[in-house]
């Protein structure tokens, strides 16, 4: 039986490669008991949506100094 | 923006030029811009070529810069587990409800931006360079150096950190359940 660490690294590399079927079954598996790990693997590909939604935030959250660089 | 390509170049004189550049770049060809919702958006894709543009020159020139260490490495993220790989009950993920990320406002970004400052420099930057930049795994690998498998094991640590960063400081707010 998969524990929480391998089935959260299985459902992290699953956003960045195709996982082979054994993976996925045990994966799947381990999923369907934790709730913990559910939550995990959902919220890992909302890291992803926020990261790319980062990009477009107005920009004067981090850095005020940047209208200088414009010359 | 700037601190951004800092991240990703680990130059800061660097990648001061390649701010400067993009932004050169955008004001010069403003009038092929359209909306203006996105112009940031449009403006950080052109950051993000150049950054990218910069990084596959510095391979080619194979002036590698020395990597940017595995950091101290004590990973605090073993210890969200047990012994066993499961779990600890204080860090198990709680629900999020759904991150809507119109409804998401200032304070979450900053928030967001601390604990992406606080991972590790090497995991941040991999993590930048997977969710922000969306480079390719064989990109990624040769630009820090590592396998594939060492890739896959930094995203699933920058991960857990980040995570667990975001719900402490973020999401579990208010509601201090058990």
């Amino acid at each position: 039986m998969l524990n929480c660490w391998s089935a959260t690294k299985l459902a992290s590399d699953s956003l960045d490669r195709k996982l082979t079927l054994v993976e996925r079954m045990r994966l799947g598996t381990h999923l369907a008991m934790c709730p913990a790990c559910r939550r995990f693997s959902r919220q890992a590909a909302d890291l992803r949506q926020l990261s790319r939604h980062y990009c477009s935030v107005p920009d004067d959250l981090s850095r005020p100094s940047e209208t200088d660089s414009e010359r | 923006m700037l601190k951004f390509a800092i991240l990703q170049l680990s130059d800061p004189v660097v990648a001061e030029d390649a701010v400067q550049e993009a932004l050169a770049g955008a004001l010069k060809n403003v009038s092929t811009f359209a909306g203006q919702a996105a112009i940031k958006t449009w403006v950080f894709a052109i950051l993000k070529n150049k950054i990218i543009d910069t990084i596959r020159q510095r391979q080619k020139l194979a002036q590698l810069a020395p990597l940017v260490s595995f950091d101290g490495e004590a990973d605090d993220v073993d210890t969200l587990f047990d012994r066993r790989g499961i779990w600890k009950a204080q860090n198990r993920p709680t629900d999020w409800g759904t991150p809507e990320d119109n409804v998401l406002g200032r304070d979450f970004w900053r928030v967001f931006d601390a604990c992406l400052n606080h991972l590790p420099a090497q995991q941040g930057k991999v993590f930048m360079m997977r969710e922000f930049m969306d480079m390719a795994t064989a990109d990624i690998c040769v630009d820090a150096g590592v396998s594939v498998s060492n890739l896959n094991v930094l995203l699933h640590r920058a991960r857990l950190r980040l995570r667990n960063c975001l719900e402490k400081h973020w999401f579990q707010g208010e509601k201090r359940a058990c």
